[in-house]
């Protein structure tokens, strides 16, 4: 690694009352993975934008290779041999998987060429791949195993990569890792995006860490704990969860055959879901986003009816009753999307404080809003879950993911519910933050509380539940304890084989 | 280069300086084009804003007009901007004004001559009723059926201008008239006449009824659940769900409420100003109410002052035809303007503008 094959310095880009990225500089060496590393907001976006050519730098320079490099649109970035997965795939479903990669090049072959090339690359690197599948067949999977290749067939020196494993099971990790790995082997370069730290630790050469724009360090993950990593991308340490070890109680709800139609086109049906959950326990639902998980929340929150004698809450069928009437019961819920969901964007934090708790806070006796003690209820949870904002007034959407997620979670957690039905609790949060949610949910279990977890992260799921479920195409598995289970199993669990067995 | 970039926050002055700018953009572009159509530009600003009030010629004339007009635009917006609120489009509030005009009419006029004290709240609540009958059309139409109220309530304002020809000329028609269309007129029937409260101020019970109807809607909005649910259900339809709201009970008691509003306005226009139902007593106001509501922010002390001015452009308007035999066409196009340079100005609230040098912003 004499030359690096790309060099950054003096990287800056401010937007209107942000900076984005502050004098960020770092190598990246030929035939390197290099992780970058940081929370949401940290800048890590702007930072491969620059490098792809979608955003250009106010100062600083980039060096490829010996020359200088100023993209100024994506084509001129993948002309001088860079190439980018985005986290979003950009395909067509009525389209086969040729005709899609053949729509990304500024000079498609014949057809059948390209299909030739694909079935080469997709054999060389491991990826298997029928180009004539219509992509709207594929699983998430297969649809990013698309887009690597596309990005391949341009012979790329260096590969940017954004959170590629988010929608991976643990078998496809594991078969995109091989790939990443023969590609290094081949010379190339990957600056790969991710905050899965045990990832990145199995994976990685060498780390880049930003914080608020900032570059704060770099480390040789292999050599770093996952614990030093996540301490310097927050900037200060953090407790983990404690250790659970609860009694669990009768069984607070149970799901018996639950079925309802997907809501459109896009959605998926729940099929004959059966679940039991008891008090004081955290049941850990996992699964590849767009199995269900949103259509379970809305049917165990009651935003969605379900069949009579499908939901029982404490022995008391409540298949269908309404929203407000779960939760007058105690059974409260907080979805996946923060804004627009769980909370709305222009309102502010005080509104969206008497959004879900108006009744068990007694926010407005008689109808008539108490916005003292609603404003009170705000404060109470910005404080004791350190929501970092100017005050309560402040409209939700002016909050940042993270900061909005400790609101919707703490607003749901001080209202002391006996069920909490929670999607993805601790998505976009920074670490500290993520085990403050996770501690807080521990807590309500530990008093008896009973609460489902839906989430993508297995790694979080593996550490606050007691069993584990996975949704595949709407199908839950049968509920499995923790304890037993490896990543092997897991993964079959995802791709819903362990239901076809049960 | 001129580039827009959203705001963090909706931006506070801006939500208020807006209607200002509207105002003002709408006096330049208006006034050029009275300038093209031969007329001087200041003297019709002058005439439409100025003179309806401080002329010392016909001011004792045309000031009572003011609150005449005033009153029932304001009180048609405020039941409007409730729906607008939530996000449930009533765009047909002129055929609920004349059905509510002529539910009212047909039931006081069923106890002609008697003039007993309750004929007058009767027709009031037969008024508001008809009103609300008509609004739960396309509200059931649309919870029950999922059909765009906005169409529906446009449409029926249709059908209600054909009843109103029916009964002006059928089974309301004055059988004194001497085969003339149009009712019986109320101001000669003392039991059913919505008589100036103060003499020559023009302030009559529905103009008092407007300024009620803002002080309750400003309550309802600020104080009560209900006008949270209402603000929750526009601006996040989902969250609003996630709250326990009932979309189907919003859309009929938005509707239901700017309905109700609506035909209240409609009688007390038959029953005072108008005096006559008959063909084209209803003016347009239902129509003009919808600017008012967006005017005044969908605020209710802001539709009190939005509906005062557009007020003044009416009979300002009005002097303009007379005094400088501008065509009708004319003010309404500038009636108009405010509402499309009102529309435009709030790109500001959301967005800032930025001048930017260099030729950036190629992809």
């Amino acid at each position: 690694m004499e030359q690096p094959l790309l060099s950054l310095s003096g990287l800056t880009k401010a937007y209107p009352g942000v900076v984005a990225n502050d004098d960020v500089g770092f190598h990246i060496g030929t035939g390197e993975i290099h992780a970058l590393l940081g929370e949401n907001g940290a800048g890590k976006s702007t930072l491969v934008k620059m490098i792809y050519g979608l955003v250009k730098p106010d100062r600083g320079e980039m060096v490829l290779n010996g020359s200088p490099f100023a993209p100024t649109k994506p084509s001129m970035a993948r002309k001088s041999g860079v190439a980018m997965v985005f986290q979003h795939f950009s395909l067509f479903e009525a389209l086969n998987v040729a005709e899609n990669v053949a729509l990304g090049m500024e000079t498609p072959p014949p057809m059948r060429d390209l299909a030739k090339q694909i079935r080469d690359v997709s054999e060389k690197y491991g990826l298997p791949l029928d180009p004539d599948r219509t992509v709207g067949t594929l699983s998430v999977g297969e649809r990013q195993r698309v887009e690597i290749i596309r990005c391949l067939l341009q012979n790329p020196k260096l590969l940017i990569m954004d959170e590629p494993t988010s929608v991976l099971t643990p078998q496809e990790v594991e078969v995109l890792f091989k790939t990443l790995n023969q590609l290094r082997a081949e010379g190339r370069s990957i600056l790969y995006i991710s905050h899965k730290l045990e990832e990145i630790r199995a994976l990685c050469d060498n780390a880049t860490i930003l914080r608020g724009g900032k570059n704060v360090g770099t480390c040789i993950p292999a050599e770093t704990t996952a614990r030093e990593m996540a301490e310097m991308m927050v900037g200060s340490s953090f407790a983990t969860p404690a250790a659970h070890n609860r009694a669990m109680g009768d069984v607070a709800l149970q799901v018996s055959n639950l079925s309802l139609p997907a809501m459109d086109d896009f959605g998926t049906p729940l099929r004959e879901v059966t679940l039991s959950l008891r008090k004081g326990e955290v049941l850990g639902i996992g699964g590849v986003a767009g199995n269900g998980q949103d259509e379970l929340l809305l049917a165990l929150s009651g935003e969605r009816l379900a069949p009579a004698g499908s939901i029982a809450m404490n022995g008391q069928d409540i298949s269908r009753i309404g929203t407000l009437a779960r939760r007058k019961m105690g059974l409260l819920a907080a979805p996946e999307e923060r804004l627009g969901h769980a909370a709305a964007p222009d309102m502010s934090l005080i509104e969206n404080a008497l959004l879900t708790g108006a009744d068990r806070q007694n926010l407005s006796p008689k109808k008539i809003v108490n916005w003292r003690k609603a404003r009170h209820f705000a404060e109470d949870v910005i404080r004791k879950f350190d929501v970092r904002t100017p005050g309560a007034h402040v409209a939700a959407r002016a909050l940042s993911g993270g900061n909005l997620q400790k609101f919707v979670v703490g607003r749901e957690v001080l209202q002391n519910p006996d069920i909490l039905i929670i999607n993805q609790p601790t998505w976009g949060v920074d670490a500290a933050a993520a085990a403050a949610i996770r501690q807080a949910l521990l807590d309500l279990a530990a008093n008896g509380a009973a609460i489902l977890v839906i989430s993508q992260d297995l790694d979080e799921l593996l550490e606050i539940s007691d069993n584990f479920a996975a949704l595949n195409e709407g199908r839950l598995s049968a509920a499995r304890k923790v304890s037993d289970l490896d990543m092997e199993q897991i993964g079959l669990m995802m791709g819903g084989m362990e239901g076809a067995a049960a | 280069m001129i580039t827009l970039e959203k705001r963090p926050e909706p931006s506070k002055h801006w939500t208020y300086l807006t209607p200002f700018v509207a105002i003002a953009l709408t006096m330049i572009v208006g006034g050029a084009m009275f300038g093209m159509m031969g007329v001087d530009p200041f003297e019709a600003i002058r005439t439409i804003f100025w003179d309806p009030i401080f002329n010392t010629q016909f001011a004792s004339y045309t000031r009572p007009q003011l609150l005449v007009k005033a009153g029932p635009l304001i009180l048609i917006a405020i039941g409007l901007s409730l729906g607008f609120k939530a996000g449930i489009w009533n765009i047909g509030a002129e055929g609920q004004y004349i059905i509510g005009a002529v539910c009212g009419a047909a039931a006081g006029l069923a106890f002609y001559p008697s003039d007993s004290i309750f004929i007058f709240p009767l027709m009031l609540i037969f008024g508001m009723l008809g009103g609300w009958i008509w609004a739960m059309i396309p509200a059931l139409l649309k919870t029950k059926l999922g059909t765009n109220e906005i169409l529906v309530s446009l449409m029926l304002v249709y059908v209600a201008e054909n009843i109103l020809a029916t009964a002006a000329s059928g089974f309301l028609r004055n059988p004194d008239g001497r085969g003339f269309p149009g009712s019986r007129n109320f101001k000669e029937w003392d039991a059913a006449f919505n008589a100036d409260i103060i003499s020559g101020t023009g302030m009559h019970w529905g103009v008092l009824a407007a300024f009620i109807a803002v002080i309750a809607a400003y309550a309802l909005m600020t104080k009560h659940l209900l006008g949270f649910q209402i603000r929750l259900s526009g601006e996040a339809p989902r969250a609003a769900r996630f709250a326990g709201v009932n979309p189907s009970a919003m859309i009929l008691i938005c509707m239901g409420l700017s309905g109700a509003l609506a035909g209240l306005a409609g009688i007390f226009e038959v029953t005072g100003p108008a005096g006559v139902v008959n063909i084209g007593f209803n003016a347009g106001y239902g129509f003009t109410a919808i600017i008012v509501a967006f005017l005044g922010r969908l605020n209710p002390i802001g539709i009190l002052l939005a509906g005062l001015l557009m007020a003044l452009t009416y009979i300002g308007g009005e002097l303009t035809q007379l005094m400088l035999a501008m065509p009708a066409a004319a003010i309404q196009l500038f009636q108009g303007m405010l509402l499309f340079f009102l529309l435009a100005a709030d790109v500001l609230v959301n967005f800032r503008i930025r001048f930017t040098s260099s030729a950036k912003g190629a992809a």
